[in-house]
């Protein structure tokens, strides 16, 4: 459904132009709502805290997991929660929409528009609280580094951050392929509901876990890699180089099925209005 | 009492119509409690046998303890429902028939736990079977019959808690972040994470101040025989006295909410 101009430079930045309108427009929906913007902090924050006294709670018991120690596990939640909350600021909300566009019909004029339809529906909104907590979940991972005694190079901090950007591709394209099961059922929302599960093990050292569970969630559903990976290069730099172009490859294959998947369901899209 | 019966068939045939969802739900749902296992197994592995006194069947069949009474207790779409009825003006016409929305309600709750409760029994039960070597044997029938009764006063507050809350939407627009902020507080300290008893003690005296461990850790603590005898009628007591709190509150609540009920779109 894309509009083929003539120079891909001025396709990208026309796209641009067009991110940079609906940035705007979400930036002033969310300033009207103020307080339940300021409410909103308050639920992932303690949710965050959460997860971490989890963590803390364990770890009076135990001083190892496997082999990964306190400050290392809570840096992985850490990592975990930036990278959900960087994939929430940008496309959580699209996604779970894509089911209310299709009920309702709204799908029908984003096809018309003369713009990557798969581009729209995906970035159509911008939760801005999600940087915030983004941010307070970076504050926990340079916090626990301090507290290993970590010193990471200039390398190690970029790479990180890039293998967080193959964990949200992976996050991104998972959570729209199971949104672009509504076109096939209308009671797609339980699905989308579900992937918050998955988010849960994300956030668990991988020396937990063995066998098929392991293998299940690197090989064919990677949240074992997603964050772990990214965190590993910080702790253990050179230990497992594999694993890094296996999450690479990983978020590339999630990304190449998610679209292969997203063009099958448009070709099958009649309509659900008149 | 005729008049609620048929609110419960209804609200039972309408709940059939989610099976499926419900079922979604409640298989993934348990990914996370297989994942807390796992961890769980890691951590005795190659350590005492023992943490914070419990023993690692014990530990496990306390996660699965929690999973059941979870099932069978937690409130699932209600508070949304309900807050979305004061909004869209729905509860106009319980105003107008001679039913009182509050036993509506629980009726609705009841018929939605049973078909909950019946679609999750293949899942969660096969899961169960999976772990069954863990699984702590019940305690003898005095003290299994105070468990039961212990998660039926369990799921009597989560309805009166969530109602409360869900009125709430008489007076605020968004009543979600409400929620989550207290489903925040019930996931720690009503022992979904892990058995409130591993907390230094001065933390766990505090919680038990809270109705918050009788929202799910009580009936679960009663069933592993860590709570018997004199201490053990003081905790159902006390449970009971929330629940007797809470209704109170639920219908006090209820009452003002009325006064500045406008019936938007009704």
């Amino acid at each position: 459904m894309s509009f083929r101009s003539a120079k891909p430079a001025g396709q990208l930045r026309r796209h641009l132009g067009i991110y940079h309108a609906l940035w705007r427009n979400s930036v002033a929906r969310e300033m009207s709502f103020k307080s339940n913007f300021l409410l909103w902090l308050v639920v992932e924050f303690l949710w965050f805290g959460l997860q971490l006294s989890f963590i803390s709670v364990i770890y009076l018991h135990t001083d190892h997991i496997g082999d990964w120690t306190k400050w290392q596990v809570l840096m992985l939640v850490g990592a975990s929660h930036f990278i959900q909350q960087i994939f929430q600021a940008f496309f959580l909300t699209n996604c779970t929409q894509l089911s209310e566009l299709i009920r309702t019909g709204k799908l029908d004029f984003m096809l018309l528009l003369p713009v990557n339809t798969r581009f729209l529906i995906s970035l159509r909104q911008v939760d801005l609280g999600g940087f915030v907590n983004a941010a307070s979940a970076l504050a926990v991972v340079a916090y626990a580094a301090r507290q290993l005694h970590l010193a990471p190079s200039a390398g190690q901090a970029v790479g990180f951050l890039l293998l967080c950007g193959a964990g949200i591709v992976v996050h991104y394209s998972l959570m729209f392929l199971l949104a672009s099961v509504a076109f096939w059922t209308v009671r797609a929302q339980g699905i989308v509901w579900g992937y918050y599960n998955l988010f849960n093990i994300a956030r668990l050292p991988d020396a937990a876990f063995h066998g098929f569970f392991k293998a299940f969630f690197r090989f064919a559903i990677p949240m074992l890699l997603v964050a772990n990976v990214p965190v590993k290069l910080l702790i253990r730099p050179f230990e497992s180089p594999w694993e890094m172009a296996l999450l690479v490859g990983m978020s590339a294959v999630c990304f190449a099925l998610s679209e292969l998947f997203w063009r099958v369901s448009v070709k099958r899209y009649t309509s659900a209005s008149a | 009492m005729k008049k609620y019966w048929h609110v419960m068939k209804i609200g039972t045939e309408n709940m059939l119509v989610y099976r499926f969802n419900f079922f979604f739900r409640a298989a993934v749902s348990l990914l996370p409690l297989l994942a807390t296992i796992y961890l769980w197994q890691t951590i005795y592995r190659g350590q005492k046998p023992e943490v914070a006194g419990y023993s690692l069947a014990a530990m496990i069949s306390y996660y699965l303890l929690v999973t059941i009474v979870d099932t069978l207790t937690a409130v699932n779409e209600d508070d949304w429902q309900i807050a979305a009825d004061i909004k869209d003006g729905n509860i106009s016409q319980f105003l107008l028939k001679p039913i009182d929305y509050l036993a509506y309600r629980i009726c609705l709750f009841l018929s939605g736990k049973l078909i909950f409760a019946a679609v999750s029994i293949v899942p969660v039960g096969l899961f169960m079977f999976c772990f069954r070597h863990y699984f702590v044997a019940p305690p003898g029938w005095a003290l299994t019959g105070c468990c039961l009764l212990s998660v039926l006063l369990t799921g009597l507050l989560q309805f009166f808690m969530s109602y409360t809350m869900a009125l709430l939407a008489f007076w605020l627009l968004e009543v979600s972040t409400i929620i989550f902020i207290l489903f925040a507080f019930e996931y720690i300290a009503g022992g979904h994470l892990f058995p409130l008893n591993i907390l230094p003690p001065g933390l766990e005296m505090a919680l038990n101040c809270t109705p918050f461990p009788y929202l799910l850790y009580f009936p679960v603590s009663v069933y592993l025989g860590q709570v018997r005898g004199a201490e053990l009628g003081r905790g159902l007591i006390i449970q009971a006295g929330w629940v007797i709190l809470f209704y109170f509150v639920a219908r006090w609540v209820w009452r003002r909410g009325i006064r500045t009920y406008t019936a938007v779109g009704g």
